[in-house]
């Protein structure tokens, strides 16, 4: 191991994916599939899977590790499954179907998601992921998915960012709803219940992860609260799936659900999961701007808006007060389409979100002023939005076609900001949507932790630097539906492990530290609620470590953000008591690990000085102000070690290795 | 502007409940009447009073977790869940008033917190098509007639927040059911187990103590995605042929 590299971090031995076969790309799945161990089904009756999570990663996992005979316990914070986050998702999922014979293929799809994600990504894991999409399609139809359909009964298909083929199939704005009460269903049917009292899942809804429990060196078990009750439990089996989701929460405005949180996946970092590329987050080009200083969460206008939606700002500054409609089509500005001719309004989502900043940085933007403390420290008056307009949409399709189509998103904009997106062209401005980082897995999705897997996008895999519209969906259902139950077994077949005891001393210390910070937080007698520190946290990430990085401004965020986090320890107040429902002691429990997670995510964009995907270094771009590369120092994967309590964190390096794809300057113009 | 709240407040399942007033300044028409609340919670625990319980989780509408009676009206108004009604529905001087989803099905947790598991149930009970990982069809080898997909699409919007029960008189649960009925119903996936479906999901509601219907239509007006009362047709037609099944 290095000494203390900038004073933050020290670098520990390279690693490397051990489990992935080698051969034609086409046929390693195949093998893997092949070579992994069976469990005979009269054994799968004596090994135990925890699930923490119940999304499209989660949900599916339990209803096919379920269907196959094993005992699944399922957790969610939620008070249904059936609720988690994938529920928002609007646009539409990808599968390498070529239904419209537009020259799509497996091999097609993988290479637009090696190149989308910027080529940090695995090769492994991406033509995996194309390879079974259309088996996901399939599964999804056959639940009873109504995915939308033309008149003759086949399935339709739209088209997405960073894509020039159709193949995204879609339920209206709400696919993400429909494919996860796909797979609610399929759960439910497992869940032991008054119906079917031999379910082969134990379903705990209501229940947070709190803690992971190691015995001998493998994840054994989770310690759990029951958020209605505050009883701390202890789940004990022979592996743990984490399918917990995304970090965008550090952010606190982003798009993900309010109860979003990184507690489970930083548990188990703290336990030793090495947490791959933290920086890499993804800012969604479509979302509704920022209204006030109250504002709870941002909400996503989906993606499919820009197949038909045309984004622009006005060519003059003085313009920008104006009513839209009165500005005459000389005086506009469709940037998208005048400096990426070839993609327009369909390029990659890093890209449009960046070009959205850059037209209101130059005070172009439209909408309200917004008072903001720029990196430099000086406040500032910015207009943070740009039109995204339908009028020659609704001339060439009709009204009807375009409410058919987008209707529930055009209702849902007039809700929230009290316009007719019919009439007036609708603003729009970036948000923090997802993580492409989160916990480091192999091929088989097993974390650094043996028997501790991780699926969704609570894993690193496979969207490299950037992910690509209507991939979220497709890796959370390739990985519940069809990679974990086939990799898991392998890991399985060495079981059942040896019986743990409540009383094992592992238990009880994982015990004892969740019971020793709720009574800290219960204790302190501060005078700060959780919020408005998540809040503070958030600006400070925002600003910082957001759609452009610098080398001084991460700098300024890690000494920040540890002030932050020790004033929190001191200060923050928590009402109410432990054995009961307090949403309040819930909010510092998830706050307490965005605290950490935020300065981690920092130091990871500080040690990568290039520019990739959605991580934009300043410092790093070509003439024309795209993300510039460094392949020569910075081809790999940053999988971090917890380095202890106050103690820096540990870079193992995995190279990645391009054997098919050549690596290129990404261009879409 | 200044709006009155008269909360239910309760402190567990097992105590009583009861309704208190707070006062709140300086509330924008921009907000949700969710971000309201959690102002209201943030000057709660400055003064040191436990702040308010109440669900909510995506806040866009679609996760079904948010529900609160607001004014006698479940979600507030017509359209929408709770997460997106705004302020500028109310007036300055306004007293709003807010309570739990009231049914025996959904007991209260705490405050305006209420237990829906039942509705999980209903669905475990026979709210899917039995169809294992890995052994689906080629997608397009059974097509579906537009129409019908249409509906079936209308159907299941459902997001199973559980106003339809909080609105009804006899506090039923049958426009959820026939939601779910009618979208897999339409389907040719879902015909081979479309009859025992039916039986078993009408048991589990009538166990879980909802009531019946009686044609009241309050269940269709307080839905937020407005699923039409015709599903419960469908739930009738449904439930008297299968008897014949």
């Amino acid at each position: 191991m290095t000494d203390l590299i900038n004073g933050l971090y020290r670098e520990g031995e390279p690693i490397q994916d051990t489990k992935a076969p080698g051969g034609p790309i086409e046929q390693r799945w195949t093998k893997r599939r092949f070579e992994a161990k069976l469990v005979n089904p009269a054994n799968r009756r004596k090994l135990t899977v925890i699930v923490v999570g119940t999304g499209l990663a989660g949900g599916a996992a339990c209803a096919t590790l379920g269907e196959a005979g094993y005992n699944v316990k399922a957790f969610c914070y939620q008070d249904s499954p059936r609720r988690a986050h994938s529920i928002a998702a609007q646009g539409g999922i990808n599968a390498a179907k070529n239904y419209k014979e537009d020259g799509d293929s497996v091999y097609r799809l993988f290479y637009d998601t090696v190149k989308g994600g910027d080529y940090r990504a695995r090769e492994n894991n991406v033509y995996r992921l194309a390879e079974i999409s259309p088996n996901i399609i399939d599964q999804c139809v056959a639940q009873g998915v109504p995915f939308a359909r033309e008149y003759g009964g086949l399935l339709d298909n739209r088209s997405f960012g960073g894509v020039q083929v159709s193949r995204t199939f879609y339920a209206r704005g709400q696919t993400g709803q429909q494919l996860l009460i796909g797979a609610y269903q399929a759960l439910e049917r497992q869940v032991k219940g008054p119906d079917n009292p031999a379910g082969t899942v134990e379903m705990f809804a209501r229940h947070e992860m709190v803690e992971l429990v190691i015995v001998d060196g493998r994840a054994r078990g989770i310690i759990a609260r029951d958020m209605s009750t505050g009883e701390i439990q202890t789940h004990l089996a022979d592996a743990v799936v984490l399918a917990s989701g995304g970090y965008g929460n550090v952010f606190f405005l982003s798009t993900n659900a309010m109860g979003c949180n990184t507690t489970a996946t930083w548990r188990a970092h703290r336990k030793g999961a090495y947490f791959g590329n933290p920086c890499y987050t993804q800012i969604h080009p479509t979302c509704i701007p920022v209204a006030g200083d109250q504002q709870s969460k941002l909400t996503l206008m989906s993606e499919s808006l820009r197949n038909d939606g045309r984004i622009w700002v006005p060519k003059r500054a003085e313009d920008c007060t104006k009513d839209p409609r009165q500005i005459p089509e000389e005086d506009r500005d469709y940037y998208l389409e005048r400096i990426y001719p070839s993609f327009g309004n369909l390029v990659p989502r890093d890209i449009a979100s960046r070009q959205a900043k850059n037209m209101c940085d130059e005070g172009r933007g439209v909408g309200n002023e917004l008072l903001e403390v720029g990196p430099d420290g000086t406040e500032r008056r910015v207009r943070r939005g740009v039109y995204l307009d339908f009028v020659e949409a609704i001339q060439r399709m009709g009204k009807a076609a375009v409410e058919a189509k987008y209707g529930n998103l055009f209702d849902m904009y007039a809700e929230i900001t009290g316009e007719d997106p019919y009439q007036t062209p609708m603003r729009i401005y970036p948000a923090v949507h997802y993580t492409m980082g989160g916990l480091w897995v192999d091929y088989d999705l097993e974390s650094s932790i043996p028997g501790l897997f991780v699926s969704g996008e609570a894993n690193f895999s496979d969207h490299g630097a950037n992910r690509l519209g209507a991939s979220a969906l497709m890796q959370g259902l390739s990985d519940g539906y069809f990679v974990l139950p086939n990799t898991i077994r392998d890991y399985l077949a060495s079981g059942p492990y040896p019986a743990v005891d409540s009383h094992h001393p592992a238990v009880v210390e994982a015990q004892e530290n969740v019971k020793a910070r709720i009574n800290h937080f219960l204790s302190t007698g501060g005078t700060r609620s959780a919020d408005s520190y998540h809040k503070e946290l958030g600006q400070i990430m925002w600003e910082y470590c957001g759609m452009e990085r610098t080398e001084p401004g991460l700098k300024t965020a890690i000494a920040k953000i540890r002030d932050l986090r020790k004033d929190f320890w001191s200060n923050v107040r928590v009402l109410g008591k432990a054995d009961e429902l307090n949403q309040s002691l819930e909010k510092a429990g998830r706050v307490a690990d965005f605290l950490e997670l935020g300065e981690l995510m920092c130091i990871d964009a500080l040690h990568r000085r290039e520019s990739c995907g959605g991580h934009f270094r300043a410092e790093s771009q070509t003439e024309d102000g795209e993300a510039l590369r460094h392949d020569d120092e910075f081809c790999y994967v940053a999988a971090w070690e917890w380095g202890g309590e106050n103690e820096a964190p540990i870079l193992h390096k995995e190279p990645l290795v391009y054997e098919f794809i050549e690596l290129k300057q990404r261009s879409y113009k | 502007m200044r709006i009155t709240l008269k909360i239910w407040r309760q402190a567990g399942p097992n105590t009583s409940g009861s309704m208190h007033t707070y006062q709140l300044d300086h509330v924008s028409p921009d907000e949700s009447f969710l971000e309201m609340l959690d102002m209201l919670n943030e000057d709660l625990n400055s003064k040191g009073e436990e702040p308010i319980a109440f669900d909510s989780d995506c806040r866009e509408g679609i996760c079904g977790m948010c529900g609160l009676v607001i004014n006698g009206r479940p979600h507030g108004k017509k359209g929408v869940t709770t997460c997106q009604l705004h302020m500028r529905n109310f007036k300055d001087g306004d007293e709003i008033t807010v309570e739990p989803w009231r049914a025996t099905a959904f007991p209260v947790i705490k405050d305006l917190v209420v237990n829906r598991s039942a509705f999980d149930r209903i669905i475990g009970a026979g709210g899917f098509i039995s169809a294992n990982t890995g052994s689906a069809p080629e997608a397009h080898s059974v097509p579906v007639e537009k129409k019908k997909a249409d509906k079936a699409f209308e159907a299941a919007a459902c997001i199973g927040c559980g106003a339809c029960v909080a609105a009804c008189p006899n506090a039923s649960g049958m426009l959820f059911m026939g939601a779910k009925v009618t979208h897999l119903g339409l389907l040719p996936q879902g015909q081979p187990e479309r009859w025992t479906r039916i039986r078993a999901m009408v048991s589990r509601h009538d166990a879980e103590g909802f009531g019946g219907c009686t044609n009241v239509g309050a269940c269709s007006d307080a839905c937020p995605k407005e699923i039409p009362q015709e599903m419960i047709s469908f739930l009738n037609n449904d439930k008297r042929n299968s008897a014949r099944h």
